[in-house]
């Protein structure tokens, strides 16, 4: 087999000194690096085992509010987690409708942060991609491409981040915070992934060594619980990744808006947090024709990146749907099938233009 | 531990037409059921196989000498090393020959084609040795898609079927048509995904091999082994005590299973070869893809004048399989007319091959939207249209069917599914949240082929039976049914009867295959047991100390163990008395049974049934979900019913899956199949899966074989498709016709 040597840290500081050396990754649920060794896409020299460092598996609710999510809680554990569910529901919603219930097992909370592209061209080594090799170039840009980007994309690159935890994150305004060579810090979440770039192959703010230790979310997000919703656009009901997603939060005051939250999945290269489309919301009532605003305010710069142009079609609807479901209010329980647009049993009945027949 | 060695499980009854659990079932759920991959003799070797990167051209170079560098790498097979084999692969073998691929040349004619076998003391070894191959290659523009393909005119399709069969004057039924209605349709590549890959475990003795492997067709494949390996048939065993799939894909010989054999034989030690998930995607077939145009006219009251259905069949550069898409018009509506036909288009893929209900699965999706579109071009109910245009004869030939209950399957379909309450427009249904809902059906059809099959009955000493037969369950359910029909012939109970299958040293069972597997195995079970019940009677009514002596013209029956004369059932014997008195330990019965060709030449023969299919469809979001799916099937005498259901439920699903899901995406510019792997080709999870109902009419056919078993394992997918695609159109007013239906194509058609 290819050799690589496996390291198993016994703290943060051992951990970082040891991925700090070039051609090092970290594993930690493994369900996205084996997959890529697996297929050769990843051939890393340096495997450095953090699932065992202690104490990055907690949930800590802070005093001022916020909680904070360890690097190693595994995904189903904190969708499970009752309070958490309770204070940020999207999100909840969000992490139970990705993969499989085995993979949302085994996943973890930081791990699920830099999960790679699902792009088919990034995956097939037998083609050209400029994230595997600066340079290369982009064989998705002119292949099968109905599932990529619309957003933020350019010709170097035009593949979607394939998150659904990091859009409610997103829209939340988590925080990243770090582990690095020169010690702590923060990043807040919209900075951590890197938008395609000419000049280098970097999908994520991290350097050398940087190890995600965990994440806040910032006492305001707690204001949203009773108007959140995830929603997952895919062809198939369940373990598969989306075609579009939006997470959408309000905070009402009364019938107005006191704040909103909205970010889009599976639009660009990393979660699509739409500023003007909250801003957008701010004051106003809830209809319909707000939502379509936002929608639309949020969707300005989008465009096709080749045979996707459906894509912005659906994603303004699965914003207004998101929007619309999120001011019905949070669900008492959680769906069956979370985040499917699909109703179980109740839906109110689409308003508006039907689109068709 | 064999199957037969389970305790009795839950059922009501002793035989044939009960709804008995699987005897194979308690191994499979703990795991004890081994297949292929499962064995490991002693001093195994594991065989990796590289895959060619490109679809077309030549392999330049390959760094073999890296791989044997690597440690643990044993052997590295390239068509420089190759050592010959004693049939050319070009050649196709008959019955079911396919010309393969086993490093004859450098050529690569298809992406994931085999170039090279690299055998290790580790898997992780020969993975690791294949990958540092690195093979170069001279690229050629690969012809993917109904343009760049090259166009023929196939001299036959499928499996040697003539390409072209016309029936009557099709333009004069054209020219005499009130209203005519054509539709093009459009059916993707598909892959079988069996859940066990390809795998074999070869371990030779001299001029001996055993072969663990899943198969389809024990005896063929022994023959046809032997002449790839030059050793006599008898010198060839095949275990394949159970397959994890297998829907047409291993009963066709491969290329990679042949290079592990040669490779075992090589190197003289045990030699393992599984495939990856992604590397069954190229040289163990798939469905090919089809192009079809169908053309209908009718009078104005919707009785057919003419039928044409035309198929673009897809094929590989190097070999001819083409989807029998358009024979699925010849058996179902009645024409005064009808043409057949088929052109090939070879591309650079893998060949294709039969996948479960070949030609009927893609040929249906087309011809049920077809009829659908007439029915409405005509103004009529759906179901009143095809009860119009009921075939009370086959359609191509007038033959009578040998038994067909398709009335009582729309009947009880529609009647359980509520059909009368549809609305004949489309758009016209919302349910209690706004989402559209359309209501559309489609006619399943397959026929009934008969294989020639072998079997072994003893009745031993103390009265149970040991039955013998090299059968496949491929998880049909083949270990239950057919020790239910010999249980049946022998007057048995089931749990009597210690049934050895799965094996190709015991008498040929033909193929698992054509929905064929129950009738042919099952026949030459029942005339097995039959044998031997007639040789243990022979033995008592000769027999002046038996109660039964001198029954010889009256008869006698067979039951519960004993033998009854048939005039005073008072009067009988249990077998373990007969046997001991005559000194014998035990008497053997055997079949070699084949249909009576006449039948066949005389009868059109198949198994019906109606699907109904309901859809709910996000009219902003073109989401489609399957919510309600009624089936009702007439397919002769049902052994298992429970079985039997299942095999419906699988067909209706694999429905659901080529109308909204199944695709193997391929790059237009390199011919390299993107989505290789179970994440991103799509088959239906449970919650894509609504309650399903499979009625089962019932149908007494005393014509189709002597035991009246037609098929069940693939008309399940037939009518589905096209339920589904109607049901779209019901909901929406969009005709879609190229499957499977997405998003975008609900959104944008009209």
């Amino acid at each position: 087999m290819n050799r690589f040597d496996f390291i198993r840290p016994a703290s943060l500081a051992e951990a970082v000194t040891a991925a700090a050396v070039p051609g090092s990754v970290y594993l930690a649920g493994g369900t996205n690096l084996l997959d890529l060794m697996k297929i050769g896409v990843t051939r890393p020299e340096r495997v450095i085992d953090i699932s065992r460092l202690p104490g990055l598996d907690r949930i800590d609710w802070l005093p001022d509010g916020g909680v904070r999510i360890g690097a190693l809680v595994r995904n189903a554990d904190l969708a499970y987690d009752t309070r958490f569910a309770a204070t940020y529901p999207a999100i909840a919603e969000a992490l139970l409708s990705g993969a499989s219930a085995q993979l949302r097992n085994a996943a973890t909370v930081g791990g699920n942060l830099l999960q790679r592209t699902r792009c088919a061209y990034f995956q097939d080594t037998a083609g050209a991609c400029n994230r595997r090799e600066l340079g290369s170039g982009c064989d998705a840009l002119h292949g099968e491409n109905r599932l990529h980007a619309v957003l933020g994309w350019t010709e170097q690159c035009i593949a979607t981040h394939p998150s659904d935890f990091c859009v409610p994150l997103a829209a939340l305004g988590a925080v990243v915070e770090i582990e690095g060579v020169e010690g702590r810090k923060d990043i807040p979440i919209e900075n951590l992934h890197s938008l395609p770039d000419a000049t280098s192959a970097q999908e994520s703010a991290l350097l050398p060594g940087d190890l995600i230790s965990g994440l806040r979310l910032p006492p305001e997000a707690a204001a949203f619980a009773g108007n959140a919703r995830y929603m997952k656009l895919r062809e198939r009901a369940s373990y598969a990744f989306a075609v579009v997603s939006a997470a959408a939060m309000l905070d009402m005051d009364g019938d107005t808006i006191r704040a909103a939250r909205l970010a889009l999945g599976a639009v660009a290269a990393k979660p699509w947090r739409a500023h003007t489309a909250e801003a957008a919301l701010i004051g106003q009532r809830p209809t319909r024709e707000a939502f379509e605003k936002a929608a639309t305010a949020a969707l300005t710069d989008a465009r096709p990146s080749g045979d996707n142009a459906f894509k912005i079609t659906l994603a303004h609807r699965i914003l207004v749907r998101a929007l619309t479901l999120a001011h019905e209010g949070t669900p008492k329980v959680m769906p069956a099938l979370p985040a499917s647009p699909f109703p179980e049993q109740h839906l109110p009945a689409p308003k508006g233009d039907l689109h068709v027949a | 531990m064999s199957p037969e060695k389970q305790p009795a499980t839950s059922r009501y009854g002793s035989n044939a037409g009960q709804p008995l659990t699987r005897r194979d079932g308690i191994l499979k759920v703990t795991g004890r059921a081994t297949y292929a991959a499962d064995n490991h003799p002693e001093g195994l070797l594991y065989a990796v196989m590289a895959v060619s990167r490109i679809a077309r051209g030549r392999v330049r170079s390959m760094n073999v000498d890296a791989a044997k560098a690597h440690s643990g790498v044993v052997e590295v097979l390239t068509p420089a090393n190759r050592p010959p084999l004693f049939h050319d692969p070009h050649e196709k073998m008959p019955p079911f020959g396919f010309r393969v691929e086993v490093l004859q040349d450098d050529s690569v004619r298809y992406g994931n084609q085999p170039i090279a076998l690299v055998i290790a003391e580790t898997l992780e070894a020969a993975t690791e040795g294949a990958a540092l191959l690195d093979p170069q290659y001279d690229t050629e523009p690969a012809r993917v898609g109904r343009e760049a393909g090259i166009r023929f005119d196939p001299p036959a399709v499928s499996i040697g079927g003539p390409p072209k069969t016309a029936h009557g004057d099709v333009e004069a039924g054209f020219s005499n048509a009130a209203i005519t209605v054509e539709a093009e349709v459009e059916t993707p590549p598909q892959y079988h995904n069996a859940m066990e890959p390809h795998a074999v475990v070869a371990e030779w003795d001299g001029n001996r091999v055993v072969l663990d492997m899943p198969n389809q067709a024990l005896a063929l494949s022994c023959a046809s082994y032997a002449a790839f390996f030059g050793i006599p048939v008898d010198n060839v065993t095949i275990r394949s005590p159970f397959l994890g799939g297998g829907f047409g894909s291993k009963a066709i010989l491969n290329g990679p299973q042949i290079l592990a054999i040669l490779a075992a034989r090589m190197l003289n030690r045990p030699v393992k070869l599984a495939l990856t998930r992604a590397q069954m995607y190229g040289p163990v077939g798939h469905r090919g893809q089809t192009w079809q145009k169908i053309r209908i006219g009718m009078e104005s009251d919707g009785t057919l004048t003419a039928l044409h259905h035309r198929s673009l069949s897809a094929t590989s550069a190097f070999d001819d399989f083409l989807e029998p898409a358009a024979n699925a018009s010849l058996p179902l509506y009645a024409s005064p007319a009808i043409l057949v036909e088929h052109e090939g288009i070879r591309l650079d893929t893998g060949t294709p091959g039969p996948m479960r209900a070949p030609g009927e699965a893609s040929g249906s999706a087309a011809l049920e939207v077809a009829i659908d579109e007439a029915a409405q071009a005509c103004g009529m109910d759906p179901l009143a249209f095809r009860l119009k245009n009921y075939a009370e004869t086959e359609p191509a030939t007038g033959k009578p069917f040998s038994s067909k209950a398709l009335r009582t399957c729309y009947e009880e379909g529609a009647t359980r599914f509520g059909w009368s309450r549809r609305p004949r427009a489309a758009g016209q249904m919302r349910d209690e949240n706004g989402l559209l809902v359309g209501w559309g059906m489609g006619t399943a059809v397959f026929g009934c082929p008969h294989f020639p099959a072998e079997a072994r009955a003893t009745l031993r000493a103390d009265g149970t039976a040991l039955v013998e037969t090299g059968a496949a369950d491929m998880g049909q359910g083949a270990w239950t049914a057919l020790a239910q029909i010999a249980a049946e012939a022998l007057g048995l109970d089931p749990d009597q009867v210690e049934f050895h299958s799965g094996l190709s040293t015991l008498p040929d069972a033909g193929i698992a295959g054509g929905s064929g597997h129950t009738a042919s195995a099952g026949l030459a079970l029942n005339q097995a047991g039959g044998d031997a019940i007639a040789q243990l009677s022979d033995l008592a009514v000769n027999d002046p100390a038996s109660r039964l002596f001198g029954a010889g013209n009256i008869g006698l029956t067979a039951r519960n163990g004993r033998l009854y004369r048939r005039d005073d059932e008072s009067r009988s014997e249990s077998y373990a008395e007969i046997l001991a008195r005559s000194g014998r330990s035990d008497v053997v019965g055997t079949a070699k049974s084949n249909r009576d060709p006449t039948v066949a030449t005389d009868h059109a023969l198949y198994s019906h049934g109606a699907v109904f299919a309901e859809v709910k469809i996000d009219p902003d979001l073109g989401q489609i979900r399957t919510t309600r799916l009624v089936g009702a099937f007439a397919a002769g005498r049902i052994i298992n019913p429970r079985l039997v259901q299942s095999q419906y439920f699988g067909g209706m699903i694999w429905g659901i899956s080529f109308a909204l899901h199944e695709e193997a995406i391929t790059d237009k510019r390199t011919g390299r199949i993107m989505n290789a792997d179970l994440a991103e080709y799509h088959v239906p999870v449970n919650a894509d899966v609504p309650p399903l109902e499979a009625i089962l009419v019932p149908e007494d056919d005393a014509i189709v074989n002597p035991i009246g078993v037609k098929g069940v394992g693939e008309i399940g997918i037939t009518g589905t498709v096209g339920a589904i695609a109607n049901a779209v159109w019901h909901a929406t007013g969009s005709r879609i016709r190229k499957f499977p239906i997405r998003i975008e194509d609900v959104l944008s058609a009209r």
